[in-house]
């Protein structure tokens, strides 16, 4: 947890605290930062409709493109027109917010061990942004177009790829053929539908992946975009002209940045920086120092294989096969260690988790190496043991979290475990049972959880809607369910003492009317 | 925080967020070329001559080939380099050996070159040498242009007609 702690840099601090701060602008786990990657699939949906649209009434021949794109706007400023500023507001909004997702990850640390694969199937999808965004101005076949078409071709010449020069392609207006743009045509179509097979490689090792943002944002951020498009709408450059230079562009540096950077320093010395960004960033998995996370290990005398890990593994790292003990119809669960995070929501979810089994060692169907859920058991007697007569409080939180050392009180029982996904509810019962006064189980923000799923999963098992479910003899009093992520200490704080005095409070109610009573 | 209060912060973090998109999206202008400049852009795709002279086969070695490849004339497949010069208002303006595209070296060599130039009038000069054989340049070109600013003009080689042509 400590060390876990101390590897937090400034970037990754002052980047948590800039989401601590959005967080209060949008409550209900609305945060936009932590929903970058699905933003970007409601962008790339719009992207998809409007684009439709755009199609059907695009004429896909060089000298009736820009006249179909023109009088669309002209003629159909609200429906044509919205829907192609619409179309364009979404490509430059799907870049930018596709390179915040990066950032984001980058920031925090998330592209090694197993997150490597992600990452790494992450990396083309923004080549592959790019060169649909980019590919969308030349079937405008305004100047902007022109221009983009010819800067491209110049870069690609660069690249000893081509027999002829693409250049030739754009050298004068007769070059330009309804052949040639039918194929611009087709890299436009074709590109997207590339980066959504892509995308599917980028989500192949998460479960449950979140491909649409939570209802308000989506609003918001929809109706932003549409809002934009409607009050400044895009309109087409002159129309392409090989024989004359484009003159000053009204020009898209969001989409468009790279060509400039060849023009200025030489298409060898832009794609120099194109391979050295992705060089880098295919790279970075590689680097050194990420700790090897230790793997769930399954106990196949335990396992029965109910298939509740599979179900809440975060990371898709459990498949289930058939046991080793031979009987029909019997399956066990099995870790992939490439994928495993060692987040232990698994152990959490298995229901041979339970500390109530009478064994002396408590052995799981899948338990973490290093923090043995038997050692937990064990702490937590421990814990309860030493209060005496006191009543404590059992605090369960996260090393992502909050901080449990910041609650330095003397009647509290802090466990900080890898993820609070971890905890089976049966701990939350046993420790009541045990003499503890009430418990607070601390999980991250919804949305902000280091490993997706665990403060969902402890939210509905808590609430009884998910296996393994909180039995009902535990009284709502006495549980408290906080979010209360790094740098939220005193959240936590504020419950562990709306806790004590809840829990003070209730013991003292009862003598009271026992003394009425008398 | 209020329910104003957030509704405020959305509001503004929204509307920066569009006024972002709305002003990068078009804002600067850039301009390429300076407003009183013209381009000449060198282009052509041209196949040099052959390096070999081409050869009769005698029936003896005809005989030995296997009977789909008894062609009676064998020629070399590598072809030349194409040199090419441009002078612009008699000043040397480019200068580019173009090698023979192909693993064989039998392709055709290609040259791209874009020049800006002041609008106005300019002697143009090229020079395209594609046979190593002939002495001095195949095919020479000069002549008087009056670019207008922003005007394109493409030099090309006509394979058709074997002559360097101003578009």
């Amino acid at each position: 947890m400590d060390a876990r702690r101390a590897g937090q840099g400034p970037l990754q601090r002052a980047w948590l605290a800039l989401e601590r701060a959005l967080d209060r602008i949008f409550p209900a786990g609305g945060n936009p930062l932590a929903h970058l990657g699905a933003l970007a699939c409601l962008l790339f949906a719009a992207l998809l409709v409007s684009g439709i649209y755009l199609y059907v009434a695009f004429d896909t021949s060089v000298g009736g493109a820009w006249a179909s794109i023109d009088t669309l706007s002209r003629q159909q400023p609200l429906a044509g027109g919205w829907l192609r500023s619409l179309h364009r507001y979404a490509a430059d909004a799907f870049v930018l917010v596709t390179l915040l997702h990066l950032l984001r990850e980058w920031v925090l640390g998330r592209y090694t061990g197993f997150r490597r694969y992600t990452w790494l199937t992450g990396v083309p999808l923004l080549v592959l942004a790019y060169v649909s965004g980019i590919g969308g101005f030349w079937l405008n076949w305004d100047q902007l177009g022109q221009y983009s078409a010819m800067a491209s071709a110049e870069m690609l010449d660069a690249l000893p790829l081509f027999a002829a020069p693409l250049t030739r392609n754009f050298i004068d207006p007769a070059a330009v053929d309804d052949r040639l743009f039918s194929l611009l045509v087709f890299i436009h179509l074709g590109v997207p539908l590339l980066l959504l097979f892509a995308l599917w490689f980028h989500l192949q090792r998460i479960s449950r992946p979140e491909v649409w943002p939570p209802r308000a944002l989506a609003l918001g951020f929809g109706g932003t975009l549409a809002l934009l498009a409607l009050a400044v709408p895009v309109h087409s450059q002159a129309p392409a002209d090989l024989a004359v230079a484009p003159a000053a562009l009204a020009y898209d540096w969001i989409l468009l940045h790279l060509h400039p950077l060849a023009q200025a320093g030489g298409a060898g010395a832009a794609w120099a920086l194109v391979a050295g960004v992705l060089g880098v960033l295919l790279l970075l998995p590689l680097r050194g120092g990420a700790t090897p996370v230790a793997v769930a290990v399954v106990d196949p005398g335990n396992c029965n294989g109910c298939r509740r890990c599979v179900d809440d593994c975060p990371y898709s790292a459990i498949t289930l096969e058939p046991h080793p003990n031979g009987r029909r119809g019997r399956q066990i669960a099995v870790v992939a260690a490439d994928r495993c995070a060692s987040c232990g929501i698994c152990v959490g979810s298995c229901p041979s988790s339970t500390p109530f089994r009478s064994t002396q060692a408590l052995v799981t169907g899948i338990d973490m190496p290093q923090w043995p859920i038997d050692a937990l058991r064990q702490r937590l007697q421990q814990a309860l043991a030493r209060a005496g007569g006191a009543r404590r409080i059992v605090v369960y939180g996260c090393d992502h979290g909050a901080d449990l050392r910041a609650l330095a009180r003397d009647d509290v029982a802090g466990f900080s475990l890898a993820c609070t996904g971890m905890l089976p509810p049966a701990f939350i019962e046993y420790a009541l049972r045990g003499g503890a006064a009430g418990v607070v189980v601390a999980t991250c923000r919804e949305d902000a959880c280091e490993f997706r799923l665990g403060a969902r999963w402890t939210a509905q098992r808590l609430a009884r809607e998910r296996e393994p479910r909180l039995r009902d003899v535990v009284p709502a009093a006495r549980l408290r369910l906080v979010q209360a992520g790094p740098g939220d200490e005193s959240v936590l704080l504020a419950a562990v003492e709306a806790m004590a005095a809840g829990t003070a409070a209730a013991a003292a109610t009862p003598s009271t009317g026992a003394r009425a009573a008398r | 925080m209020k329910r104003i209060g957030i509704w405020t912060g959305q509001f503004l973090l929204y509307a920066a967020f569009a006024a972002a998109i709305a002003l990068f999206s078009r804002w600067p202008a850039y301009q390429h070329l300076a407003p009183d400049q013209a381009l000449v852009k060198l282009s052509f795709v041209h196949h040099g001559e052959r390096l070999g002279e081409c050869q009769e086969q005698t029936l003896e070695e005809l005989a030995k080939l296997p009977p789909n490849m008894r062609a009676p004339t064998r020629c070399p497949r590598e072809r030349s380099p194409v040199t090419v010069e441009l002078d612009i208002d008699g000043v040397p303006a480019y200068r580019h050996v173009a090698q023979p595209s192909g693993l064989s070296r039998d392709g055709a060599s290609a040259v791209y070159h874009r020049q800006e130039v002041a609008a106005g009038p300019h002697r143009i000069a090229v020079r395209l040498k594609d046979d190593p054989r002939s002495p001095g340049f195949d095919y020479v070109l000069e002549e008087d242009v009056e670019l207008a600013a922003a005007q394109i003009l493409v030099i090309d080689f006509d394979s058709a007609d074997h002559r360097i042509t101003l578009l």
